[in-house]
């Protein structure tokens, strides 16, 4: 049976933070789960799914965070207790059904989660989803540590559900990516079927219900703000004149601070775990015992700014400061370093540093950047198309996935980069605006995301570009989850259905669509080379698994390779592909047996065809 | 409880998080409070992975620049790359067997000499200690085991706060059951070779 669903109530494990918030969600009695993966926050839906496969939680990949917030806001609406969760950007995809979903509410507890990532560890921004809460009229909740993650996620469905109102959770990577002791607690039982009771004065958000919906949902969040102003998650802890407001993992970096300064005795800390509504009252009477106030919190100054105007309501003139040269940055994440600095700046404590070692003499350590794996088709595509534009001038714009990797040298494919699925209408874009050759790169998983309107579009302004679809059956950068196009026969599941690419992009009306394998190189690139040449939209769908999935699920037997004497050490292998196989010894180019999965492509392109299989 | 804070660097594939959930195990039975941070995203992509465990009294979950008290790093260059985690009260244990990233085979950085690692580490922290723990993983059964035998060398050298039995029954618990006594081997020859070195 799966840990997370041992019925053992007591039991002390050491669970990851993405663990703690999954089995919080069960012990919530959770019946629907939907998702689209995302890091940090992928092992929470990754342990729901394997949990729904051995019980009646019902849990799918949703084809984008849009999808699976409008298939929870259904659920939710029918009485279950649903969980939506995504990384940070995801939010952005599902911003437009939580802001009407924020008007309309639940009838079943619902609890949505972002998952931030400060300082970009995996992410492309780090935007502070904070704002969603206050944008969106949402009660929002922060953990501060793992174990507390797992109860607030419980009590989360207990607010939306006093609320009638979806309720974000909020988690930054340090949350999710922690591990920490655990105790599990009773299981509520699951309702897993509901029923949808007809009310279009609340569900149909035409202008004239819209109107009575806000008004409504603005008195929904007066009621939350009672229940903020005494919610157990706001705790103030010590006494003193001095005082600091502070939210999430910076909780433990200022309690620790605070210790190690000695200045314990005279600091009292307001942790706001309930932040939106924010706790005016109680803020107001905090800030009524304080000589001075300091603000701590990653990201924007979200909390700063409420507080300072909450002062000024309560005509308090005392310093607060949160964000600025001297204290704290907007920028990137916070540790526990960094903030007993500026605890001991802002309230004038002697403090010592430790001394940084003198790191002068130590030598240039070369850069370790990740890679794609040895075997990945994504590299035997790229090198092909680039054989196969040869000298023209292109632009590639490319998208998120691992195939992002791309654009490092030496294969250097991938010139723009913004979200899910901006590859195909940038390509448009540039196609337009430019005389370049534009040819972009999209993965399976992300074309089924947020390609296919890129191309709808394409085909309809009849824009010029190639689009490179990676269909190598699965999502591979999140940890390999299934998508649309999935097999899911391969995952021992039945009862699912299966999207193919060719034929999608060939019912879109894309005239010139053509098939490569990429092992297979030089009949991929006369492939690729006419594609380029076609005027309009065309497609090439290259296609092979993904060889780390495919090694996991043994459907791939490596075989790996040898540089034979032949080699004269032309290194077109390592300057052209650079596969992390290769190595020099005693300056011979030599290929790594252990990793080698046998693709080949470096054999193909060996000059002196002195690469050759190794006969075990 | 003084609190301990440890800091393990390895190259994605090495195997370090299993190693920080053998030492989280190891806690629980000692009944010292841990708290551990990862950073794996890009782990099976070849990148750096780096935990960060926190023993004792402290409530943070990760660790400062300059402020580990224990740097553990599964490879040479990846040692000295975490040097700015370090203080000169810093015990380091290092693994020697090299892993030169691909940056090096494309000509696009050197690989620093070992011996001069181990020398510049020596000089600049509290204490070193350098096993070819490769090597002793091969000779237990396996490179997979290279983790274990890492942790053996930990454990002999740090000061953790719990003892050599309460590891190998967090090593019975968290790992394979079809891998136990090779790892159970791992870890008598890395705790060997931490005790024998410099001798």
């Amino acid at each position: 049976m799966h840990k997370l669903l041992n019925d053992s109530p007591g039991e002390e494990i050491m669970l990851l933070g993405n663990e703690a918030i999954a089995r919080g969600a069960i012990e919530a009695g959770v019946a629907f789960a939907t998702t689209y993966p995302g890091t940090p926050s992928s092992e929470i839906s990754l342990n729901l799914f394997q949990m729904s496969q051995e019980s009646d939680l019902y849990f799918e990949y949703s084809t984008n965070e849009k999808v699976a917030l409008e298939v929870a806001a259904a659920a939710a609406n029918s009485g279950l207790r649903t969980f939506c969760m995504m990384k940070h950007v995801g939010l952005n995809v599902a911003a437009d059904p939580l802001m009407t979903l924020a008007y309309v509410g639940v009838t079943g507890g619902m609890v949505i989660l972002t998952a931030d990532d400060p300082a970009m560890f995996s992410s492309q921004n780090e935007q502070d989803n904070r704002y969603y809460a206050k944008f969106g009229n949402l009660p929002m909740l922060e953990p501060s540590s793992v174990p507390e993650a797992k109860e607030m996620i419980k009590y989360a469905f207990d607010l939306s559900e006093e609320l009638n109102q979806p309720v974000l959770l909020r988690t930054t990577t340090r949350i999710n990516h922690s591990n920490a002791f655990v105790t599990f607690g009773e299981m509520k039982p699951r309702q897993t079927k509901g029923k949808f009771i007809r009310e279009p004065l609340r569900c149909v958000t035409v202008p004239a219900v819209a109107r009575q919906l806000h008004s409504k949902l603005l008195d929904k969040m007066n009621k939350a703000k009672g229940l903020s102003e005494t919610s157990d998650f706001n705790p103030v802890e010590g006494s003193g004149k001095a005082g600091i407001i502070v939210n999430g993992v910076s909780l433990h970096y200022a309690l620790d601070a605070v210790e190690d300064l000695g200045i314990k005795d005279n600091t009292k800390i307001l942790r706001l775990g309930f932040s939106n509504p924010m706790p005016e009252k109680l803020i107001k009477e905090f800030l009524k015992g304080c000589e001075k106030v300091l603000v701590i919190e990653e990201g924007e100054p979200f909390m700063e700014e409420a507080v300072k105007a909450f002062a000024q309501e309560a005509g308090l003139t005392i310093p607060i400061s949160g964000k600025s040269e001297a204290l704290f940055s907007r920028l990137y994440e916070y540790d526990p370093a960094m903030v007993r600095e500026k605890i001991a700046v802002f309230f004038g404590v002697d403090y010592t540093p430790k001394t940084k070692l003198d790191t002068a003499d130590v030598p240039q350590i070369p850069m370790r950047p990740p890679n794609l794996c040895s075997g990945c088709s994504h590299r035997a595509t790229f090198y092909e198309v680039k054989q196969a534009a040869g000298d023209m001038d292109i632009i590639c714009p490319t998208d998120i996935g691992c195939y992002t990797l791309g654009f490092l040298p030496p294969l250097n494919m991938g010139d723009f980069v913004i979200c899910m699925g901006s590859s195909v209408s940038t390509s448009c874009g540039f196609g337009q605006a430019t005389d370049q050759k534009v040819v972009s790169f999209i993965g399976d998983s992300t074309f089924f995301h947020s390609g296919i309107t890129g191309l709808v579009n394409a085909v309809f302004n009849n824009h010029n570009f190639t689009l490179v679809i990676l269909e190598n059956d699965i999502t591979a950068m999140t940890g390999h989850q299934p998508h649309p196009g999935v097999d899911m026969e391969r995952f021992g599941l039945d009862g699912f259905g299966r999207v193919n690419i060719e034929e999608l992009v060939r019912t879109l009306g894309v005239e010139h669509v053509s098939i490569v394998k990429p092992f297979k190189v030089k009949k991929s690139i006369e492939t690729i080379r006419e594609a380029l040449e076609y005027k309009g939209v065309s497609v090439i769908i290259s296609r092979e698994p993904c060889a780390l999935y495919a090694k996991s699920m043994k459907l791939l037997k490596p075989r790996a390779f040898k540089v034979s004497d032949r080699c004269v050490d032309h290194r077109d292998c390592i300057n052209t592909i650079a596969c992390p196989s290769f190595y020099l010894e005693a300056g011979k180019v030599k290929i790594d047996a252990d990793t080698c999965v046998g693709c080949a492509v470096c054999a193909q392109i060996c000059p002196e065809n002195a690469i050759t299989p190794l006969k075990k | 409880m003084e609190t301990t804070r440890l800091i393990m660097v390895a190259v994605g594939g090495q195997g370090n998080l299993l190693a920080s959930k053998v030492l989280g195990e190891a806690a629980l039975i000692s009944g010292v409070p841990v708290r551990m941070s990862e950073i794996h995203g890009m782990a099976q992509r070849g990148g750096v992975v780096e935990s960060a465990i926190v023993f004792g009294d402290a409530t943070s979950s990760i660790i400062s620049d300059s402020e580990a008290d224990i740097l553990l790093g599964f490879e040479p260059s990846e040692t000295l790359r975490a040097l700015n985690r370090c203080s000169k009260d810093t015990k380091v244990i290092t693994n020697t067997a090299t892993l030169p990233p691909f940056t090096v085979s494309i000509g696009k950085g050197v690989y620093p000499d070992v011996e001069n690692i181990k020398k510049l580490i020596k000089a600049k922290c509290a204490s070193l200690v350098a096993i070819d723990a490769m090597k002793l993983a091969k000779e237990a059964g396996s490179p997979m085991s290279v983790n274990i035998v890492l942790l053996g060398a930990l454990v002999q050298s740090g000061s953790l706060g719990f003892t050599k039995e309460n590891v190998i029954e967090a090593i019975n618990r968290r790992t394979k059951k079809a891998f136990l006594d090779m790892n159970l081997n791992a870890f008598e020859l890395g705790y060997e070779a931490a005790q024998n070195y410099g001798n």
